[in-house]
């Protein structure tokens, strides 16, 4: 290699430094981290290791040994470190309900005397032998797939069988499969209205067409939260639109587009539109003026000559923004969570409250894996069809 | 590479000097809306006035994890936050606030045993009940079986989106008295019993999350009831002469506490500031804005009788209301709020 190939290279690589490094601090490592915080859970046995131990010949259904408790209570007076501790006890109330209040207590009754302590004389919930069955799974391995299984509302039962969830206990599936219909209802709405519009636009020049692109690009500028907030007013029973169509006389009372399914696509269809039209309009504008007239001229009917070059030809913004659309519609938080009703909350809001108020970071993860994966492979179903369509083509 | 990798180091280390160079002003996080515009008025800025140095104030809307992964992140950006009783017992047990140093606020005694913890010092009591627009409703309800009684009363309720109150209040509507609410949600069958209950009301149901959200509902006459936090009634009573009714019998009644967010970079500027808004005078200064019960012994006395009527800790209010029992949901918080999503989403 001679010199000044090198010297080219190394420039060429510290101009896309910045970009790498951001990729790999902002995304990159994120995302491992996630994934990495469901499937790992080495919090008990790195809290716990004698009791660990101690249960690895229990066989979980009979009552708790006398070694697995003093090793235990040893276990708990190890623990100088109050965080450590505190994941501990989150760890265990994730997997069963009691251990916050059993685990305080029993910190302090082990701190507060030396020698052996009697569990059960303390809480009669030691000796329940679903507790230590929660200590011994949580201490048995670093590496779970509780999280995962949860996250398609599967759990293992005592003897390790993968078994569903009781169905008033979890919903994630529900959750999961709401989240794809209604991202696709909100990327075949945006079809309907960007693909008109954009084909408007890209036909007009001079003002008009600069207002039309305005009316798409203002709404672009204007922050997620003011829009849904709009919208929110727009939308309620005595608002703008609901007094409007009484006003007239279409309705005696108001209609319901708020709290509801109606609402939450009316308000995303909107946010979402730019993202629709932008990449149809600019694939538009690239297409020769003169292919319609000269359908025309060859004899074919308007309808004919749209369906036969226009169309087609557009297709590709079509497609381009679809998946824009429809990757950002996954997302969707905000605006469900104020416009919608309790039916119509997505997948992130489940992330959202494993992640800011159970501090599950665990769970977080899993349902965002989850996604993810679905995500990709539909992605890939995508790249798939597209990829044969190129190829008859 | 040795360029590469020194730019990488730079660009490294000017990310970590932009964070850690500029001292940061202490930051006081509370509840938003009418409550905390009263805090900015007697605590906020004259605590700015009387130390010199500027109070930056933000809100939220809880949530354990948010404080969680604030302290694990290391330097947290918050200092003084006011948290729920829940969110007090379990970072006091994770370790991820500063201990209170007791001294500085006059000694434990000068507080209601309630308000008193190794973490945190308790701000507010706060009533969560039926509220309801006097204007609009000629038939005041009385229990939260009106509450539930659509027949009597149609059109929307506003509800908090979680388990937490919505079960409480569930089985007082089923017929539960209200000092055995706990014992019978602590039972599997009590549990199957308040999320029957909610069933019956659930299309009727606005969830609401944000302290402010009931108020707008009701002003909007979105919902004709909704349950919401007392003080926040009577402060929009007085500010916009609504005639908002608030329903002390069958309401849940908890303390609100101030923390200082562990390895937090102002900790003396916050306990400082703790110590400033706990003190009786400026304690006693809170319920003319907005009414919410008193932690200093002192204050209470301090306040004018004519807000002490509206109180949650006034004798009267007090009759019918039951505590929120923290340690019931700090054990079951994360269970039952999976089935309430499960419940919600179904």
């Amino acid at each position: 290699m001679n010199a000044p190939r090198l010297s080219k290279q190394v420039i060429s690589l510290v101009l896309v430094a910045p970009l790498l490094l951001f990729l790999v601090v902002f995304f990159a490592f994120p995302l491992v981290t996630m994934m990495k915080s469901a499937v790992s859970d080495p919090v008990a046995a790195r809290a716990l290791p004698a009791t660990a131990r101690a249960v690895a010949g229990w066989d979980r259904v009979s009552p708790p040994t006398e070694a697995m408790k003093t090793a235990f209570v040893a276990d708990i007076r190890q623990i100088n470190d109050d965080q450590l501790f505190g994941d501990l006890v989150r760890r265990l109330n994730s997997a069963k309900s009691g251990f916050r209040t059993l685990m305080t207590k029993t910190r302090a009754a082990a701190s507060n005397a030396a020698g052996t302590i009697d569990l059960i004389a303390l809480d009669k919930r030691w000796a329940d032998p679903s507790y230590w069955q929660a200590v011994s799974v949580a201490a048995s391995s670093s590496i779970t797939d509780r999280n995962l299984l949860a996250a398609v509302d599967l759990q293992r039962d005592a003897s390790g069988a993968i078994t569903a969830l009781a169905a008033d206990a979890s919903a994630n599936k529900t959750i999961m499969l709401r989240t794809f219909v209604m991202a696709l209802t909100v990327t075949v709405a945006c079809v309907l209205i960007g693909l008109p519009f954009a084909m408007i636009a890209a036909s007009l020049d001079g003002w008009k067409r600069q207002l039309l692109l305005g009316a798409v690009l203002l709404p672009l500028w204007t922050s997620l939260l003011v829009r849904t907030a709009a919208w929110f007013i727009l939308l309620q029973d005595t608002g703008l639109i609901n007094s409007a169509l009484m006003q007239l006389g279409l309705t005696s009372g108001p209609v319901p587009l708020i709290f509801n399914r109606t609402g939450v696509i009316i308000a995303m269809t909107h946010v979402l539109l730019p993202f629709m039209v932008l990449p149809i309009f600019s694939v538009l504008i690239g297409i020769p003026k003169n292919l319609m007239p000269a359908a025309a001229s060859l004899g074919a009917h308007p309808v004919r000559a749209f369906w036969a070059v226009l169309l087609p030809l557009s297709l590709r913004g079509v497609v381009s923004g679809s998946l824009l659309v429809f990757m950002s519609a996954l997302g969707y938080y905000i605006t469900p969570a104020l416009i919608g009703g309790a039916k119509d909350q997505m997948i992130s809001s489940v992330i959202a409250y494993y992640a800011t108020g159970a501090a599950n970071w665990g769970m977080a993860g899993a349902l965002g894996l989850v996604l993810l994966s679905a995500t990709l492979i539909l992605y890939a179903v995508y790249l798939r069809l597209s990829s044969e369509r190129e190829a008859r083509a | 590479m040795k360029i590469l990798n020194a730019a990488l180091m730079a660009c490294a280390l000017a990310t970590i000097g932009t964070m850690t160079a500029e001292a940061r002003d202490l930051t006081v996080v509370s509840w938003g809306g009418n409550y905390q515009d009263a805090q900015r008025k007697i605590y906020f800025e004259p605590f700015a006035k009387q130390s010199g140095k500027p109070v930056l104030d933000e809100s939220w809307d809880g949530g354990y994890g948010v404080l969680q992964a604030k302290v694990k992140a290391g330097i947290p950006n918050w200092d003084a936050v006011q948290v729920e009783a829940e969110e007090l017992a379990l970072g006091c047990a994770d370790g991820i606030y500063e201990k209170i140093d007791w001294d500085k606020f006059g000694g434990k005694s000068a507080f209601l045993p309630a308000a008193v913890s190794d973490c945190g010092v308790g701000a507010i009591v706060w009533s969560t009940g039926i509220s309801y627009d006097g204007d609009k409703l000629k038939q005041a309800p009385a229990s939260w079986a009106d509450f539930w009684d659509t027949t009597k009363i149609p059109g929307k309720r506003g509800l908090r989106k979680g388990a937490k109150y919505a079960l409480e209040f569930a089985l007082m509507a089923d017929g539960v008295a209200a000092d055995e609410v706990y014992a019978v949600l602590a039972t599997p069958e009590g549990v199957d019993r308040a999320f029957k209950k909610l069933d019956e009301l659930k299309p009727n149901i606005v969830w609401w999350e944000a302290g402010a959200q009931p108020l707008q509902l009701l002003s909007s006459g979105e919902v004709v009831m909704t349950t919401a936090y007392n003080g926040r009634i009577s402060g929009l009573n007085r500010s916009e002469g609504k005639h908002f009714g608030f329903v002390f019998p069958g309401s849940v009644y908890a303390i609100d506490s101030w923390v200082i967010l562990k390895d937090s970079p102002n900790k003396d500027a916050a306990m400082d500031f703790l110590a400033y808004a706990s003190k009786a005078d400026n304690q006693s200064k809170l319920p003319e804005y907005i009414a919410y019960g008193l932690t200093n012994t002192e204050a209470g006395k301090l306040v004018p009788a004519k807000f002490q009527a509206e109180l949650p800790t006034s004798p009267e209010n007090l009759k019918g209301a039951i505590a929120l029992d923290v340690d019931f949901w700090t054990d079951n918080s994360e269970a039952l709020t999976q089935r309430f999503n499960a419940w919600l989403a179904q």
